[in-house]
């Protein structure tokens, strides 16, 4: 559920001519902007675009990830995939995450209308909702083992309320995938809160001004203001969710790296490539999983079209 | 405009400069003129926790006697794993240790020969482990023996003082173990997931030297009487005895050295190496060093134990090394100078070097100790390359960690069930490769 800021060029303005300066030729303009967009259309293109198309490349061979010859076998790899079903079972793991990413939705949404008001303590707010975002995912995982342990921190909390018959939080395997869920929304609680905080945030304050006029509750500004002004933010935020639920990975792998039941397509993937040297079948299911997550956004923008929010 | 263009070039040239950083390789010269060693190399270790301590003192001696190299390390935390992609490159220092995922035919690929196997089994052991066509590509920096770490205390509690000689019995003495004492008898350590592994170097207690090719050679491995059957089976046992620790998915490595030395832990099944880091844990946890030994696992032939023992990560020099003289020179010293074997409690790679103080039960109780032979020419990637096409990862966590699953019954099915399942995927995996 990471997301990355595409690098925006800011474009130059034009020198002032003072009055003696001859007019600036036409070239040097039109050669500034290719200029600024060197660096990073070159690190888009070696680090985003090469490695797909290696990827893409190798889901042809039948590569082990070693050798020094890469066998071509044509559609062999996605043959195998298509004819072995249970490669795809593990998406029924991902509805565990889906269902996480929405209330991680509705929670975020939640805390940013209510921190956009002037509520106390808001700012101290704001940072305990954000902070986990910013920790290490490898830390977080760790963590979370101590907190989910039998006698951990989890249980040592529920037995204060007197909840003293806990089952295993990771150990269990009709438990254990609501306990990642659960740690992948406290992560990334933060990201889509301060999203959404950043959108509210920028709807003008007079708009709220004349609704405080017209005697609205704070209800009716969320209904009538907020939400319109923010829908663009929320469609992306489904999308994210989406595809994110799709492509789990970190959570997983550093708890239970796939173990009792939790395994995802992306772990299999990985196992795939590197614990059963199929880097072709592997790369082959990487790249089947990126189209299923284009045909997905594809779809979701067709039903939720990016209308322009008609606020102002 | 002259200045725009020069200033695009510039960042052209940094870009290119930044990324061919990357492939740019260290070390000057070969030998020198005078016969005598120089250049730097470049030594890929995965002892993190080493590194700048006991390596560092190797390479000072080591320097002292060879004034015009230069040693340097470099530590990689998840070696496995970043060494076998480096592998795809052609800077993956002088000297490393043979990544586990290279199959043997890979070898000459990657690495420089070191001699024939016949030259150096003279001088080494366990030279067969990485070797292809009769030449070695690597040898090993220490060997280990298979068994079990015990700490003793704890089992005398439970009124057992002599290592069970059956699978049976070595259930039974942990069940013992549970009712008597407040230990949990047996520790899997499931999360960290390795240490499952542990159990395969076990091939060869009961099957012998050739245990790999008699496994090749099957259908079904995981069948009753076959020797892959009974070191699963005997995991699964132990498991579903209900006597290993209640929540497998949260255990933690470093954690269960203190278990154990400290007696809440009963055993756990390890090669010889682990033997001092229990001890050392055991001293700080406030315990004694003396409570820890290491048995022979619990199978007999004819009334003697067996044990397997095997060559741990193999030092290899690389094929695309520009200091070939003196990564030999390091190799050579670090085999037979250096104390490294000892000091880590294993068994010398030297041949005649004397036994490790762990291993003073097993002399006690007359363990015959196995090497495997190699493979049959011909045949020597058909065990990697069977269990990749099944998908069983016999050297890694995977299956075992359902096997686990199976055992406490957290996920369906029973031992006939899953030990059925991997048979029909290796018999299917088998006719792939063999044909």
């Amino acid at each position: 559920m990471a997301v990355t800021s595409p690098t925006v060029a800011t474009p130059t303005e034009p020198r002032k001519r003072s009055a003696t300066s001859r007019p600036p030729r036409q070239r040097s303009g039109s050669l500034t902007p290719w200029l600024f967009l060197v660096v990073p259309l070159g690190l888009l293109l070696v680090f985003t675009y090469l490695p797909v198309a290696n990827m893409v490349w190798y889901s042809f061979t039948s590569w082990d990830g070693l050798d020094a010859v890469k066998e071509g076998v044509g559609f062999k790899n996605y043959v195998d995939i298509f004819t072995r079903p249970e490669l795809f079972r593990v998406f029924f793991v991902s509805l565990y995450y889906l269902v996480g990413a929405l209330v991680q939705l509705a929670l975020a949404l939640y805390f940013a209308t209510i921190l956009s008001f002037s509520t106390r303590f808001r700012n101290f707010f704001k940072g305990v909702i954000f902070f986990p975002y910013l920790l290490n995912g490898v830390a977080i995982g760790l963590v979370f083992l101590y907190f989910f342990r039998p006698d951990g921190t989890l249980d040592a909390l529920l037995g204060v309320v007197g909840l003293k018959d806990t089952p295993l939080w990771l150990g269990d395997p009709s438990i254990v995938n609501y306990s990642l869920a659960g740690t992948s929304v406290w992560r990334y609680l933060g990201l889509n809160f301060v999203l959404f905080l950043g959108a509210i945030q920028a709807i003008p304050d007079d708009v709220y001004e004349a609704a405080d006029l017209d005697g609205a509750t704070s209800w009716q500004k969320f209904r009538y203001i907020i939400f319109p002004g923010i829908k663009q933010i929320v469609g992306l935020s489904l999308i994210l969710a989406v595809s994110g639920a799709l492509s789990v990975f970190e959570i997983p792998f550093i708890m239970t790296s796939g173990a009792n039941g939790s395994e995802t397509f992306v772990i299999q993937t990985v196992d795939t490539a590197f614990r059963y040297s199929k880097v072709g079948l592997a790369s082959a299911m990487a790249v089947v999983l990126l189209i299923i997550v284009l045909v997905i956004s594809a779809i979701q923008r067709k039903f939720f079209p990016d209308e322009k929010g008609d606020l102002v | 405009m002259a200045r725009k263009q020069t200033v695009a070039v510039l960042t052209v040239t940094a870009l290119t400069m930044a990324l061919g950083a990357c492939s740019s390789s260290s070390g000057e010269s070969g030998g020198g003129e005078d016969g005598e060693l120089s250049g730097t190399i470049t030594v890929l270790t995965n002892r993190t926790d080493i590194v700048d301590t006991t390596l560092q003192d190797y390479a000072e001696l080591f320097q002292a006697e060879n004034p015009g190299v230069t040693v340097e390390f470099e530590a990689i935390t998840d070696y496995e794993g970043d060494v076998s992609i480096r592998l795809n490159t052609q800077d993956y220092g002088d000297v490393l240790l043979i990544p586990n995922s290279v199959s043997k035919d890979q070898l000459p690929q990657f690495f420089e020969p070191l001699g024939t196997v016949d030259e150096l089994s003279q001088e080494y052991r366990f030279v067969n482990e990485q070797a292809y066509d009769g030449d070695v590509y690597g040898i090993a920096t220490f060997g280990t023996a298979m068994g079990y770490v015990v700490n003793t205390k704890v089992w005398e509690q439970a009124g057992i003082t002599e290592p069970p000689t059956t699978p049976e019995a070595f259930v039974e003495a942990l069940k013992q173990i549970g009712e008597k004492t407040d230990a949990v008898p047996y520790y899997t350590n499931y999360t960290d997931g390795w240490p499952l592994t542990q159990w395969q170097n076990n091939q060869g207690t009961i099957a012998g030297t050739d245990a790999v090719s008699i496994r090749t050679s099957q259908d079904d491995p995981w069948a009753e009487g076959n020797e892959q059957y009974a070191i699963d089976g005997l995991l699964y046992d132990v498991v579903a005895a209900g006597v290993t620790e209640e929540d497998p998915t949260t255990t933690n490595w470093e954690e269960s050295k203190t278990l154990l030395g400290t007696g809440k832990v009963g055993a756990m099944v390890l090669g010889s190496w682990a033997v001092p880091q229990m001890q050392d844990a055991a001293e700080a946890a406030g315990g004694s060093a003396d409570d820890i030994d290491f048995w022979p696992m619990p199978w007999q032939t004819e009334g003697t134990f067996s044990s397997t023992v095997s060559g741990d990560y193999k030092l290899a020099i690389s094929k695309h090394s520009e200091n070939k003289e003196a990564a030999r020179a390091w190799v050579d010293w670090f085999l037979n100078e250096s104390t490294f074997a000892a000091e880590q409690g294993g068994i010398s790679p030297v041949v005649g070097a004397p036994a490790p103080d762990s291993l003073a039960t097993f002399d006690a109780l007359g363990v015959n100790q196995i090497e495997l032979s190699p493979a049959p020419a011909g045949e020597e990637t058909w065990d990697n390359d069977i269990s990749n096409e099944a998908e069983i990862d016999l050297w890694g966590d995977k299956y075992r960690k359902q096997l686990v699953d199976v055992a406490r019954g957290a996920a369906d099915g029973d031992k006939e069930s899953f030990f059925a399942d991997l048979n029909s995927r290796w018999a299917a995996a088998r006719a792939n490769v063999v044909g």
